[in-house]
């Protein structure tokens, strides 16, 4: 994947915001955020549409709490894995449905050794587990080093604003 | 259909098909077999009971500014404290302790990677702990929403 920044306008950065907020629930919400971001309601679709196919916008939709919806277990699985296979065993693990994430990030020695993360959702701590291990024998790395960190307390959870303050 | 199986419709067919047109929630509507005033009710009440944070968007990570993921190894008896100082930032969106001794887990966006610096070194310096700074490098599994099991 492509991870250099987009070029985005200023009134890309108002659509941004404005939908990563959530759309307001009324019968022509596009018209309300036109009206916020100085754009007509063609216009903002257009550039919805066009926000999606560059891939800014990964998704447009519904987005459920899952917790709220009694998938409890939310573990982030992190392994260890030589830098040579991190891509190929990347794109292996997103394979499995009940992977939803799955990124490489930097190790931090020595307090992180962890190259490669992927998030697991589940109802329950057991199952969650159960899949873990049948990722890992399924892509034959049962023996390079993980950990399996569950989530506890959720302090904050809401859309990312991009805006500099001044424009908030 | 009954709220209930609506509900589920909504929660499940719509996590990345939002109809791009000028009247979204009626397009849904017609391909429910419900009213455009049923789906603006529903979709209204399951915000108000949590189970859905927005009707939007999820921006792919780094497209408009910055951001990473950030890691603080909190002494237990300090986490409530610490997680509300980082909560506070407006540019913090996800904060979750996790059970590992690196225990609060949090997501900083800012316009440019200077600000998300700014950001991670200001919590450093309020608090007196390493911000571990874990950036993405690459995405292998884009977040295409999620088919939820009901039973």
């Amino acid at each position: 994947m492509d991870m250099s920044p987009t070029r985005v306008t200023a009134a890309d950065l108002c659509l941004v915001n404005a939908i990563e907020d959530g759309l307001p629930l009324v019968p022509r919400p596009f018209e309300d955020i036109g009206r916020r971001c100085g754009m007509s309601e063609a216009e903002v679709i257009d550039g919805l549409r066009r926000l999606q196919a560059e891939g800014v916008v990964k998704r447009l939709g519904v987005i459920v709490r899952h917790h709220e919806l009694g998938y409890r277990a939310n573990a982030m699985v992190v392994w260890d894995v030589p830098d040579s296979q991190v891509g190929d065993l990347g794109r292996r693990f997103s394979a499995f449905d009940f992977v939803t994430l799955c990124y490489r990030r930097p190790r931090r020695l020595p307090d992180w050794p962890y190259n490669l993360f992927c998030m697991v959702h589940g109802k329950a701590r057991d199952r969650v587990l159960e899949q873990v291990d049948h990722l890992a024998r399924e892509c034959g790395v049962a023996d390079i080093p993980r950990a399996v960190l569950f989530s506890g307390r959720r302090f904050k959870q809401r859309g990312a604003r991009y805006s500099r303050p001044e424009e908030t | 259909m009954d709220i209930q199986d609506l509900e589920k419709r909504l929660l499940n067919d719509f996590q990345r098909d939002l109809p791009l047109e000028p009247r979204p929630f009626l397009a849904m509507a017609e391909r429910l077999g419900v009213t455009e005033d049923e789906v603006l009710s529903a979709l209204g009440d399951l915000r108000d009971t949590g189970a859905i944070s927005r009707v939007g968007a999820v921006i792919r990570p780094n497209s408009v500014g910055a951001s990473t993921l950030a890691a603080m190894a909190v002494p237990p008896q300090d986490l409530e404290r610490v997680a509300a100082l980082v909560s506070a930032h407006a540019a913090v969106n996800h904060n979750y302790e996790r059970e590992h001794r690196l225990n609060l887990w949090f997501v900083v966006t800012a316009p440019d990677a200077d600000g998300v610096a700014a950001v991670l070194d200001d919590i450093s310096e309020r608090t007196g702990l390493a911000v571990l700074d874990l950036p993405m490098l690459e995405g292998y599994h884009l977040d295409l929403g999620f088919a939820l099991q009901w039973t």
